[in-house]
């Protein structure tokens, strides 16, 4: 049997039940390594139950730094009985399958093209320890340990890493610490270590991050440091999976920074709302009020929002709304990831609406976007969405470490304070005196006489008198496509990448790639796959809506587009459809919406498809559009 | 409608403590039918706060959607409002509130956007006990959507097209009680005399007030067989007469010693009470409840100061709010700054 080989480029994947404890020891695991400065991104994809049902971790090691998944497994650990059959069947041959033996494995389990790994984690407990928690819990240690010698994890980071997970604690770090050297020295007793797939600190991975000192981190947490960091004092949200955790950290984080030093009182308020349609009204009646505020949500959270977003957009009250995706419609699969709803929330309430919407693709730029998002929101008067989804959101990340600039200003955008009023001629709330469409907005209490108005839904002239004269809401409206015309040149713009060199192109058409968020990734990875090939593809990674005018230009300067995202209709093709002046059939699809996130071996073997069916020839033929 | 308003004014027009008339709490003509309950209620409002020497602009009115919720752009100019979404004025009303703690908020709802599409906010911002004034211009019917059946509408009353009402209604006054407001009135806003010092005791209380107005609708809702028409509602009416003295000023009526019952509220004020019984007292939530159903199986409806909770804490002290609004503060409070950051990063490595 050939067996796969590979120094820090491998995946292995864990199957649990969940409920059993197994996240965290699975994530000492991936610490480890990232504490052995290779590149690791973890991912758990759990389901929407609190124990008893099947759940699995999933590591990949990339000496390259590729943090999206690959695709294929080439180590499975398989501690769930109920999901063995499947988990044997996912492994690629030549890989190898790691099991609890204290029971014997299933004949019809036994492939001959992998390799197997038995350790009795079960029967090692019971013998080992008392308490039948432990015995539980101690079983995933056990595992781990066994996979420090099959892998040549450093025993001492693993070591280290029990000691911050249990500061406070210590009584368990002595059994979690016998629990990783019996798994050690079962290994190493009884299997060949390492494997021909280990790790090797320094070894062969990229430099640019052997010289980095990247931190690990999901994006819900940097969102929620990024509402710290961006003055937000008031955080108003309905629980719901994956949003939940923003809003856990910001107030966590808050407890700690935002309480005034002299009377221990609070610099901020977090309400947690009887459903999202509250959630966004308060955030709405805060932003109104001259507070920085947001929400968090997911899918069915948005679509209750929609609303007040578009009151808020309709009368221009900043507020930041986080949306960390998950599978739809309705209750879809809640614990698993998609980027699904790109066209609800770009067009979010009836009637013309349109919504500022950012994308990060890293948590780094959870922290950045979610502190633009709130000048934004100011600069703008309008809602600023933030994409994110549930395996950026939840996931561990490595990152580049969050920075700050000391000297940021808050920007709040045109408000005019009783000084303002005073000195301003002829003020009107919807007077779009500086011709961007963004007019002065003034707030309440602020002068005795001077800048009251009311705050409506409806049609308003532009002294915000209510009125239903078409021309008065023909104006409003078009001012506030003006506005966000207005945006786009202030909205992060999108990133392009040196083209990449390929010796023998097999195609004359110019290839482009398009893409956002987790998508980002294994899009990258995908194009560097394909590029040996014979396809160079050249890449631009989406940030923002409204788009940047270079996404036209993009589009125009190659001959087949793939617009590459996780959800079933191209919502993200759709957008581009709709807002910008080209010809659809350039634009072609690459798509996974199972729920666990794309592989860039999809993502390549549909643009290898696309390539060499229907694709190329076809849209080579099509006369181009302007 | 619009009407241009004359901007003449007397030159004696009597001011209040601030030296502000009562012409500076106008806001711009109502456009509402003439004879409508909702346009007293507005009068009701001005009068308050000039009698109370409330500063116009350091009030928000915030409302939902229905001629009710029009209404705060006819009292109030100098003050912003907020028109939001039908039944979610409250949500609306409690970011606001913690937003700007030093405002007086007024908010104006009717029985549709209170009772029927509103009611899930309404009895959270019961819960939170927020700090504002809460009138539901209860007509007993939809008005902006031509008089259909609303959930206040009592059981048996007849809508103007004639159909009988098969439901019981909402008390939203009992509801307010049940769910633990801290203040809560009914009146009628063709009784001047007892809306106007009831909305000052209201905007005095700080914490959760609620006022049922009942409110007669004349075009949908005014005709026989209407219980919350103008004569239906003054057959029935037992008001509880009170009186508002507000804190520093000297109390000159007198009152008979057991049918009347003195409260202090938070900032000094008196309210001065006629009980409907002897042994009712303003701050027993029970008593409170019993006389208001008592009279409701009566068919008559008891208006006044029900309830009253001087020491009530609210959704500014549950959530330990510092003093200083939270919209006033900036970087230097807000921002933890590059080094804390900096640790953080180290934490994550
Ligand atoms: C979501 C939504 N549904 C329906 C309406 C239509 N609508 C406007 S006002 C109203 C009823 C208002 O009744 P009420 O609150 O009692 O106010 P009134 O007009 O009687 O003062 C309705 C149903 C709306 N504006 N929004
Ligand atoms: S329809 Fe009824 S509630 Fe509306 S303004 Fe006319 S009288 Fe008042
Ligand atoms: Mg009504």
């Amino acid at each position: 049997m050939k067996q796969i080989k590979g120094i820090n480029d491998f995946v292995v994947k864990f199957a649990n039940v969940n409920g059993t404890g197994s996240a965290s020891a699975n994530h000492l695991f991936a610490k480890a390594i990232f504490r052995m400065g290779i590149p690791v991104s973890p991912r758990n994809i759990f389901p929407s139950n609190i124990q008893g049902l099947p759940t699995w971790y999933e590591v990949r090691v990339s000496s390259k730094g590729y943090l999206g998944r690959r695709g294929g497994v080439d180590l499975m650990v398989c501690v769930n009985p109920q999901t063995m059959a499947d988990d044997v069947a996912s492994v690629q041959p030549g890989g190898y399958f790691l099991y609890d033996n204290t029971k014997p494995l299933a004949q019809n389990l036994k492939r001959d093209d992998i390799s197997y790994f038995g350790i009795p984690l079960t029967e090692m407990c019971m013998r080992e320890f008392k308490a039948p928690r432990l015995q539980q819990l101690l079983k995933n240690v056990v595992y781990v340990g066994a996979l420090a010698a099959l892998l040549d994890i450093k025993f001492s980071i693993l070591k280290d890493l029990l000691g911050d997970q249990f500061k406070g604690k210590e009584k368990l770090i002595s059994p979690n610490v016998h629990a990783l050297e019996m798994g050690y020295q079962f290994a190493s007793e009884n299997f060949k270590c390492p494997l021909p797939i280990r790790l090797e600190q320094g070894g062969n991975v990229a430099p640019h991050i052997l010289e980095s000192d990247h931190i690990l981190m999901n994006g819900n947490t940097a969102a929620a440091l990024g509402a710290i960091y961006g003055g937000a004092t008031v955080a108003a949200w309905y629980p719901i999976t994956p949003s939940t955790s923003v809003v856990d950290a910001f107030s966590q984080y808050a407890e700690r920074m935002r309480i005034d030093a002299g009377t221990g009182k609070k610099n901020f308020a977090i309400i947690q709302a009887e459903d999202e349609l509250a959630a966004m009204g308060m955030v709405i009646g805060a932003g109104w009020n001259g507070a920085r505020a947001f929400t968090a949500t997911s899918g069915p959270g948005l679509s209750l929002m929609s609303e007040f977003l578009g009151l808020a957009y309709f009368a221009e009250v900043p507020a930041v709304l986080i949306d960390v995706q998950r599978s739809g419609p309705s209750t879809g699969m809640p614990t698993r990831s998609q980027q699904s709803d790109i066209l609800a929330a770009a067009y979010a309430s009836h009637g013309d609406t349109k919504h500022v919407l950012l994308f990060p693709a890293t948590p780094r730029e959870c922290f950045d976007m979610t502190v633009q998002a709130f000048d934004l929101s100011e600069q703008l008067q309008t809602p600023i969405i933030l994409m994110t989804d549930l395996d950026l959101g939840m996931n561990d990340w490595m990152s580049p470490p969050l920075e700050w600039d000391d000297s940021y200003q808050m920007d709040r955008g045109k408000v005019l304070d009783a000084k303002g009023l005073d000195e301003a001629e002829n003020w009107g709330r919807y007077l779009d005196v500086d011709g961007d469409g963004i007019c002065y907005r003034t707030l309440p209490g602020a002068h005795p006489d001077k800048g009251a108005f009311f705050t409506r839904g409806s049609s308003k002239n532009e002294m915000a008198v209510y009125s239903e004269k078409g021309e008065d809401y023909v104006q409003n409206v078009d001012r506030l496509l003006r506005k966000f015309e207005t945006a786009k040149s202030y909205v992060p713009e999108p990133k392009t990448h040196p083209p990449i060199e390929v010796k023998k192109p097999k195609t004359k058409l110019k290839l482009g790639a398009l893409f956002f968020g987790t998508s980002a990734s294994p899009a990258y990875e995908a194009v560097e796959m394909l590029a040996p090939e014979g396809y160079p593809i050249d890449t631009m990674r989406i940030r923002a809506f409204p788009f940047h005018e270079s996404l036209e230009t993009f589009i125009h300067d190659h001959d087949m587009i793939f617009v590459i995202e996780q959800n079933r209709d191209g919502q993200m093709r759709q957008l581009i459809m709709n807002e910008c002046h080209i010809a659809p059939d350039k634009l072609h699809s690459v798509l996974n919406y199972s729920g666990t996130p794309i592989t860039a071996r999809d993502i390549a073997a549909q643009i290898r498809e696309a390539l060499n069916t229907k694709g190329a020839d076809v849209i080579a033929l099509r006369p181009e559009t302007a | 409608m619009s009407y241009i308003k004359p901007k003449f004014r007397h030159p004696k027009l009597p001011t209040n403590a601030l030296g502000y008339t009562v012409a500076d709490y106008d806001g711009s003509i109502s456009t509402l039918c003439a004879g409508c309950g909702h346009d007293s209620i507005s009068a009701a409002i001005r009068n308050a706060c000039f009698l109370s020497s409330i500063q116009p602009h350091r009030i928000a009115k915030m409302s939902g959607i229905g001629c009710s919720s029009k209404t705060p752009t006819y009292f109030l100019g100098k003050s912003h409002g907020f028109n939001s979404v039908h039944g979610r004025m409250p949500s609306v009303a409690t970011g606001a509130s913690v937003a700007n703690r030093d405002l007086t908020y007024i908010g104006i709802s009717g029985d549709g956007d209170t009772a029927s599409i509103g009611m899930g906010q309404f009895i959270h911002l019961i819960r939170r006990n927020v700090n504002m004034t809460y009138i539901v211009a209860n007509n007993g019917c939809y008005g902006l959507t031509k008089g259909q059946d609303s959930a206040t509408t009592d059981l048996g009353s007849i809508s103007k097209i004639g159909f009988e009402n098969p439901f019981d209604g909402i008390d939203l006054a009992s509801l307010a009680l049940l769910q633990g407001a801290s203040f809560v009135g009914r009146s009628f806003s063709g009784d001047k005399d007892q809306l106007v010092p009831l909305i000052r005791a209201a905007m005095a209380h700080k914490g959760f007030a609620f006022i049922d107005v009942v409110s007669p609708c004349v075009t949908f809702a005014n005709h026989a067989g209407a219980s919350k028409s103008y004569s239906a509602t003054r057959e029935n009416i037992d008001p509880m007469p009170l009186d508002f003295v507000p804190m520093r000023e000297e109390i000159r009526t007198q009152y008979d010693a057991g049918t009347s019952q003195a409260v202090t509220l938070h900032d000094g004020s008196v309210i001065h009470l006629h009980k409907a019984s002897s042994d009712y007292a303003a701050n027993d939530r029970q008593a409170a409840l019993s006389e208001v159903q008592t009279a409701n199986a009566e068919g008559k409806i008891l208006t006044g100061l029900l309830y009253l909770d001087p020491d009530s804490q609210n959704l500014t002290h549950t959530l330990q709010l510092a003093t200083r609004p939270l919209n006033e503060l900036g970087k230097n409070e807000l921002c933890p700054g590059s080094h804390v950051l900096n640790s953080i990063n180290e934490g994550l490595r």
